[in-house]
């Protein structure tokens, strides 16, 4: 299911010098704010949750997921440089999975990381935060690099389609419906985080067994579907 | 023996017929896909490669079929049209990633860049290449795994001619061993250097097929149209239409020159020059005015 020269050719083409620089910014940018914050408000739990949660868990994560998923693949198909890999003996489920894995761990390590380096810097883990947050910010990022991973795979507009549902469904519509919070995966995320802090510092919409079988569901789904849509990807000619 | 049947092949876009109707077989052997631009030929040779569903019909290399089959790839080589290929890898980097992707490892990828001549830039990024180089890279990627068909799509199109020489040379050579390689081109010169076969496409459908040199012959028997200005013109046209290789001249007096149906191309082009030297003419412009090769097409869909 894993194919290590997949794995290769995408993490060169997502680490590549420009789209690196993006993927760097916003994770320094958190840890900037970060220290900022502490040196002027010192360490507060409250403050540390509203930053982790508002800019970490819903900014951050999702825009480096629409990076990272939409990175992996889109631009080949793009560019139709995904002809070298389609005209291999590679089952083509076989290449998303590979894609998927890539674009999972890369989000992980530039939202995860910088989430929990900046828990740390805010308040020390207080009451757990760090560390809940991250595991949101990991769970999530599974669920992201799958959803996007499928929009880089059937649109070429993947990246503007990731990002309105990152910053307009998520961020927008989740603070105003409550309805459309039951469908976010920050919510789900935000669920298993809870039960991590085991306080009431962190709190979410969704019951955990909701969320976890929706996050589960979502990533699957997204997965076969995109292996599914790759097996019948159309590289029109020139004409 | 590979053998590519394409079995009345249809492709339509909407409410645009890119292929229609297309039968052909392609065997082992060079085989030349010839069309002007626009013909379909990117279409067709998507079909064949797997990368486009026909509307209708089936394209099966050996009684396998083509679309949603890896494994056919096993003996498939690929050289696409496209640009793009990876270009922040090195050359060796790109071949070798073909050549792992089919199982294979790096000493086939070496193989292959030694067929190509590229080892002397295999380790300069893609990037830096020039059109002819990326050229010999891709082939060398479609050429890693052995395979026994190669489908390539415009190969020499930015090359230079000693880099199309050093290819045709390839590509023959890959004919002589028994494998079957179909090549696309709109230049018919190209084809007619290399192709031991050819199938000729005009908007979508399968105008020709056959030995080159029979086709070769159906295109220059078509009649010819020249304009031509000379120092008299009316006495050059009365000369001319004594004999059967013009079936029509046509003075005009506003441009000033004649406009000659030729029925008999290549005894036309000798008797001109022979009539004007006799009648004491002199000739100021000769100029074939349809030798489009979409003027050339046409004949052969008609034909």
């Amino acid at each position: 299911m894993y194919d290590p020269t997949v794995a290769r050719l995408t993490y060169r083409a997502l680490l590549g010098r420009r789209r690196a620089l993006i993927l760097g910014a916003l994770p320094l940018l958190l840890i900037a704010i970060s220290i900022v914050v502490r040196a002027l408000a010192g360490a507060d739990d409250q403050t540390a949750s509203d930053l982790l949660g508002g800019l970490a868990l819903a900014t951050m994560v999702p825009i480096i997921g629409v990076i990272a998923g939409t990175g992996a693949i889109g631009p080949e198909i793009d560019d139709g440089s995904v002809v070298y890999l389609l005209s291999k003996p590679v089952k083509r489920p076989t290449i998303i999975f590979t894609k998927l894995i890539v674009a999972i761990a890369v989000t992980m390590v530039f939202s995860a990381l910088p989430t929990l380096i900046a828990g740390y810097i805010l308040n020390g883990n207080g009451q757990q935060i760090a560390v809940a947050y991250t595991v949101a910010a990991l769970v999530a990022s599974i669920a992201y690099a799958a959803i996007f991973l499928l929009l880089g795979t059937v649109s070429r507009h993947a990246v503007v389609f990731g990002l309105v549902y990152a910053l307009v469904w998520e961020a927008l519509f989740g603070s105003l419906v409550s309805g459309a919070r039951t469908l976010s995966v920050q919510q789900w995320a935000l669920a298993v985080a809870q039960k991590v802090s085991g306080g009431d510092m962190v709190t979410s919409d969704v019951a955990l067994p909701t969320a976890t079988v929706l996050l589960a569901v979502v990533t699957v789904l997204a997965t076969w579907y995109a292996g599914q849509k790759l097996r019948s990807l159309t590289l029109a000619g020139e004409e | 023996m590979t053998t590519l049947s394409i079995d009345h092949v249809s492709r339509w876009f909407g409410n645009v017929v890119a292929v229609n109707d297309i039968t052909m077989t392609i065997g082992p052997g060079v085989t030349g896909l010839l069309g002007p631009n626009g013909a379909g030929k990117s279409t067709l040779i998507n079909m064949m490669g797997g990368f486009l569903a026909p509307s209708t019909g089936t394209v099966t290399l050996d009684g396998q079929p083509v679309w949603r089959n890896e494994s056919i790839y096993k003996h498939i080589g690929i050289v696409p049209e496209r640009e793009a290929m990876y270009d922040f890898l090195t050359g060796r980097e790109f071949v070798v990633a073909n050549a792992e992707l089919h199982g294979l490892g790096a000493k086939a990828a070496q193989k292959a860049l030694a067929t190509v001549e590229m080892e002397y830039a295999q380790d300069r990024k893609i990037q830096t290449y020039s059109k002819g180089m990326r050229q010999r890279v891709k082939m060398a990627s479609a050429l890693v795994h052995n395979p026994s068909l190669l489908l390539l799509d415009e190969p020499f199109n930015g090359m230079d001619p000693r880099q199309r020489m050093q290819l045709m040379d390839l590509l023959r050579k890959m004919g002589d061993e028994g494998r079957t390689v179909l090549f696309s081109s709109h230049i018919l010169e190209e084809v007619e250097q290399l192709a031991w076969h050819i199938e000729v496409v005009v908007a979508g459908r399968h105008a020709a097929s056959g030995d080159f040199r029979k086709i070769r012959r159906l295109m220059t028997d078509r009649p010819h149209r020249y304009l031509v200005r000379s120092s008299d013109d009316r006495a050059l046209a009365a000369a001319l239409i004594a004999d059967p290789s013009t079936s029509g001249i046509e003075v005009d007096l506003t441009e000033g020159a004649l406009h000659i149906q030729a029925v008999d191309f290549g005894r036309f082009t000798t008797l001109l020059p022979r009539v004007a030297r006799d009648q004491g003419i002199r000739l100021l412009t000769v100029s074939p005015s349809d030798e489009s090769l979409e003027s050339v097409f046409s004949y052969l869909v008609a034909a």
